[in-house]
C-alpha cells in the first residue's frame, strides 16, 4: 500500500458545472491533481497524449462535438484505458440509462440529484471507493456502481 | 543495503535522500524479512505505523471473510481488538483517517466484492452465497448488495455479462 497522488480528469462543457466539481474536489482528504477538459474532443486528445493516465475520469454524458457516451464507447474499445475508472453522469432520467452505461463499460453511473450537497457527497464517496480499488490493488472488472 | 533489498525480488528505487521507494508496494511479510535482515546491521526501517496497522486490520478482515466456510462467529470488532491489542475505538479512528472510509464500510465493501465473484465466476445462487457468507437471509444479502452497488444482484449479473462481451471485442 503506497500512498500516491490521485489524478482526476473531468470532461464537462458547462462552466458552472465545472466550477461545482472543482469546488467539490477541494473537500477531498486525498492529495489530488485535477485536469479539466472542456469537451469530449479535448478529453480524447488529452488522454491520447498524456504519459501517465489519470486514475479516474468524470464524464458528462451530453457534450457538443463528441458526447460522453461516444467517448465512453471509444475508451472502452481500447485496452490502453482498461485500468482507468470511468464515472459517467447525466441529469436525464430514463429507466435503463444506468444499466446501459454500465454495460458499455462505465464503472460508475450517477444520475445527478437536484440537491448539490447530495451530489457533492456522491462525488467524494465515488473517489474514496475508487481509492480502495487502487490501494488494495483490486480487479476493477467487477467495479460497478449506480447512483 | 542494495544487496539485501535486491534479494527481495521486488521493484525498488533508491532516492537521492537515501530513502527507498517500492513502486509496487511491499507485502508485510517481505517488510518483516527486510526488517530482520537490516536489524543485524543496526539499520532500522522507518515507516508509517498507522499505515502498517491499517494493513493488519485489512488482512484480518479479508482472512475472516474468505469464503471457505470457516468464518468465525465472533463479532469483527472484538476479533480485531483482541488480535491487535488495541481498543476498537482507536483502530476505527486510525482506519478512517488512513482509508477515508469506516471499518464497517470496508467490511461491507469487501463482502460485496466476494459476493460478486461468487455470482459471476463460481455461478453460485444467492441462496448458496447467503449460507456461505453467513448472511441471515437471502433478502438481507440482496438488500446489502443493492445498498452497496445501487443494483440488485440480477441486474448486476446482466450488466456484467454484456460488459464482458464489450471487453472480449477489445482492439
Amino acid at each position: 500500500m503506497t500512498t500516491k497522488q490521485l489524478h482526476i480528469v473531468l470532461a464537462e462543457d458547462d462552466k458552472d458545472d465545472r466550477l461545482f466539481f472543482e469546488n467539490a474536489f477541494k473537500g477531498l482528504k486525498i492529495e489530488n491533481e485535477l485536469t479539466v477538459c472542456e469537451d469530449g474532443l479535448a478529453l480524447m486528445e488529452f488522454l491520447r497524449t498524456v504519459d501517465e493516465l489519470p486514475h479516474i475520469l468524470f464524464l458528462d454524458m451530453h457534450m457538443p462535438g463528441k458526447s460522453g457516451m461516444e467517448c465512453l464507447k471509444e475508451l472502452r474499445g481500447n485496452s490502453r484505458y482498461t485500468d482507468m475508472t470511468i464515472a459517467i453522469y447525466t441529469s436525464l432520467n430514463t429507466p435503463t440509462i444506468n444499466t446501459d452505461t454500465l454495460s458499455a463499460g462505465a464503472n460508475i453511473f450517477i444520475r445527478k440529484p437536484n440537491d448539490p450537497d447530495v451530489l457533492k457527497k456522491i462525488l467524494l464517496e465515488v473517489i474514496y471507493i475508487n481509492w480502495q480499488y487502487i490501494t488494495d490493488g483490486l480487479c476493477k472488472e467487477n467495479f460497478m456502481l449506480s447512483y | 543495503m542494495q544487496e539485501k533489498i535486491g534479494a527481495l525480488n521486488v521493484m525498488y528505487i533508491i532516492n537521492s535522500s537515501g530513502s527507498v521507494h517500492f513502486p509496487q508496494g511491499l507485502s508485510t511479510q517481505k517488510l518483516t524479512e527486510l526488517e530482520a535482515d537490516l536489524d543485524r546491521y543496526g539499520i532500522e526501517i522507518i515507516t508509517d505505523h498507522k499505515i502498517i496497522l491499517v494493513q493488519k486490520i485489512k488482512n484480518l478482515i479479508t482472512d475472516m471473510l474468505k469464503p471457505d466456510g470457516s468464518m468465525p462467529l465472533v463479532k469483527i470488532s472484538s476479533y480485531l481488538a483482541d488480535n491487535l491489542n488495541e481498543s476498537y475505538r482507536t483502530l476505527s479512528q486510525i482506519f478512517t483517517e488512513v482509508c477515508h472510509i469506516s471499518i464497517e464500510s470496508f467490511i461491507i465493501f469487501h463482502k460485496t466484492e466476494i459476493v460478486k465473484q461468487l455470482l459471476l465466476n463460481e455461478g453460485m445462487t444467492l441462496t448458496e452465497i447467503s449460507h456461505l457468507m453467513q448472511y441471515s437471509s437471502v433478502a438481507h444479502l440482496s438488500n446489502q448488495f443493492k445498498n452497496s452497488t445501487g443494483l440488485n444482484p440480477s441486474a448486476f449479473q446482466k450488466v456484467a455479462s454484456s460488459k464482458r462481451k464489450v471487453i472480449n471485442n477489445l482492439s
